[in-house]
């Protein structure tokens, strides 16, 4: 009996100790960082409300820009997953996306009426087998070859559909419902105003609430945060995934593949599940776009939309999850930030970026490792240089 | 483990290189090479540039196939079994030009090398299973171990990239006993060494053989190879020309051949 309550005090304790280490796993070893976390999370959500003055977009709808915003910081881990982990460059991403999005069009409006939630993770399995599909025959192949089949993978998925009428062809899926959401249609359950700065000063404006939480067309801001759930949800657990075991193994793949299978590490069903987790959330990304969008056509989904996606990723910092994600704002915010320069923000768009690539080509932010690793073989270079006169 | 040495016939070999032969195309690398590796021995493996000792390197590793010829290691036939597979079967690895996974720590170098025989999940790792908490932690603690062992003094933590020329040589070495091998290859560990580490290197060799295990040795330096190992056995041009102690293989009027050559030998392969 004695010995019964002291295994079973153990094993509670255990188990409070394994929360405790998976809440540090998850937020980092300093404990006062999980406030200033919590706030700055709470503050994101707030955004579209808040409308602050210069973040906000003059020219198109805020909480629109923003879910958008948060759909290409999904897509952008998912892909730094593949290209910054993995090393695997992928410029047929949008295949993944396109799949996300049409398995929600096809089963929430096209041929059946379900409901968007059970949708949902229907989508992403079935990019996931895509991507299991895509990746067992190619991931053979490595860098440049690679790179020319995963940009024919995208381009294959948007002429398929174009070409299948029972995936709505050249015409797309239209009417695709919004979410079930919560409280009445309406009202919702309760109600948020928007500030209003165009007199200077914070007004409440009335005119303009949200309503918690109905999805529709008039009002982004619940699926801004949707999105932005789904973007915590899927950085917590890649966090997890990475710190440890299986983000080792994707480094060392990229690092040096022979090396890294010599060691013991089968590369190729690492380079696989790299490439079907990017997939996941990749289908994620483009399930998310189709509910908000309503309507979806081949053309939603060119391949320079790869490019761009690859782009967020390697501007932002490959291999870093918050520099893709920064990249991600940059290349979604910024042309709908400076939308009123007109046709000349795609031309100040390319400059930046050509500015970005030729003066920081390991991105603004690369992960922390490599970043201080270069900086360290630099100042030995230096040192080593200078060393060669006194002896 | 000195009766392994000198009772050599009554014990299983721990690898087997029977008749193995290597062609690329019309070029014979390695020409019915027969030799084997008694557990618990330190076997130098030696020749001119060219000899095939790489060749036969990358065929015990499963770099290569042999083209004729079966190659078996504990009694496991090595044919189609795929690099990751042998090395969980006991068989590691140094490369002659350092390979090492700059942008990481050292500690995960060689975490990565001890992760082989612990189950990797991504459920495992999203829900910090018990097993996930304790594999980790033993493969961390083993590294560090391991960098003590090899002599890395530098920061566990710091970057491979960042370590100086011989503590990477080290830290590779590092890196394949984490694996748990039974057979530990080391190719050319020596290169680029001064005579004091060439020392240290030595007295490594020796403790890791101390450790339990078996040591196949490629090197240049003749003075480290005669030193260090138990028997040796010479390749030249993709042939075995001699087999023996150290003392022998000095003494053995091919070898001295095939490194210093005679007048006859010149005519042959001119």
């Amino acid at each position: 009996m004695n010995h019964f309550a002291r295994t079973a005090g153990d094993w509670i304790s255990d188990r409070w100790a394994t929360v405790g280490d998976r809440v540090s796993d998850v937020v980092g070893k300093r404990p006062v960082k999980i406030p200033l976390i919590i706030v700055g999370v709470a503050l994101v959500y707030l955004l579209p409300i808040l409308n602050l003055p210069i973040i906000a977009t003059p020219e198109s709808d805020f909480p629109t820009v923003l879910f958008t915003v948060t759909v290409y910081a999904i897509v952008a881990v998912g892909l730094n997953i593949v290209t910054g982990y993995a090393g695997l460059l992928d410029l047929g991403y949008v295949g993944f996306y396109a799949t996300g999005a049409y398995v929600i069009g096809l089963l929430t409006a096209y041929h059946f009426a379900w409901p968007f939630l059970l949708v949902l993770p229907i989508a992403m399995l079935i990019t996931l087998v895509t991507g299991v599909l895509l990746g067992a025959p190619t991931l053979r192949v490595r860098g440049d070859y690679l790179a020319i089949v995963t940009m024919g993978f995208g381009e294959l998925i948007r002429i398929t559909i174009r070409n299948t009428a029972w995936l709505g062809g050249t015409s797309g899926i239209k009417s695709i419902p919004a979410p079930q959401g919560i409280g009445d249609k309406s009202t919702g359950v309760f109600q948020i105003p928007h500030l209003d700065w165009s007199t200077g000063t914070p007004l409440v404006d009335l005119n303009r609430q949200t309503k918690f939480l109905v999805f529709g067309v008039l009002d982004a801001t619940p699926y801004f945060w949707l999105a932005l759930t789904a973007l915590i949800v899927i950085i917590v657990i890649e966090r997890l995934v990475k710190r440890g075991r299986v983000g080792r193994m994707w480094e060392a793949t990229r690092e040096d593949e022979d090396a890294a299978e010599i060691m013991g590490v089968p590369t190729f069903k690492f380079k696989l599940l790299a490439f079907a987790s990017g997939a996941f959330i990749g289908g994620l990304a483009g399930a998310l776009f189709a509910s908000k969008a309503g309507y979806i056509n081949p053309i939603s989904f060119p391949a320079n939309l790869s490019m761009l996606f690859v782009a967020a990723v390697v501007i932002g910092g490959s291999g870093n999850r918050w520099g893709a994600i920064i990249g991600a704002i940059i290349v979604a915010y910024l042309p709908e930030r400076f939308r009123q320069l007109e046709d000349w923000r795609l031309l100040f768009f390319g400059i930046a970026l050509v500015a970005i690539v030729s003066f920081r080509p390991q991105g603004l932010f690369p992960p922390g490792n490599r970043a201080r690793a270069q900086r360290a073989a630099r100042r030995a270079a230096r040192d080593a240089q200078r060393e060669v006169p006194v002896v | 483990m000195s009766e392994v040495q000198t009772a050599p016939s009554t014990v299983q070999p721990l690898l087997d290189v029977d008749h193995v032969t290597i062609k690329f195309g019309g070029v014979v690398a390695l020409d019915d090479v027969t030799f084997e590796i008694k557990p618990g021995e330190i076997l130098g493996l030696i020749g001119p540039n060219g000899a095939g000792k790489t060749t036969c390197f990358n065929v015990i590793t499963g770099v290569y196939q042999a083209t004729s010829g079966t190659v078996a290691f504990d009694g496991t036939p090595l044919k189609g079994k795929k690099r990751y597979q042998i090395t969980k079967l006991g068989i590691a690895r140094t490369f002659q030009n350092i390979r090492l996974f700059p942008s990481m720590s050292a500690e995960e170098n060689v975490m990565v090398g001890a992760d082989v025989h612990s189950k990797v999940g991504i459920l495992r790792s999203i829900f910090r299973t018990p097993y996930f908490r304790r594999t980790e932690r033993e493969s961390r603690e083993r590294s560090r171990e391991l960098l003590r062992f090899v002599g890395v003094n530098a920061d566990p933590e710091d970057f491979a990239v960042n370590f100086s020329y011989g503590d990477q040589r080290r830290l590779e070495i590092a890196r394949a006993l984490a694996t748990k091998p039974k057979l530990v290859c080391l190719d050319e560990p020596a290169a680029g060494f001064n005579p004091a580490e060439k020392q240290r290197l030595m007295q490594l060799i020796h403790d890791i053989r101390d450790a339990g295990n078996t040591v196949l040795l490629v090197e240049h330096d003749m003075n480290l190879v005669m030193g260090v190992c138990d028997r040796i056995v010479v390749l030249e041009f993709g042939r075995k020309i001699a087999e023996g102690t150290p003392a022998e293989i000095q003494s053995n009027p091919d070898v001295v051949a095939a490194y210093l050559g005679t007048e006859e030998d010149d005519d042959d392969t001119a």
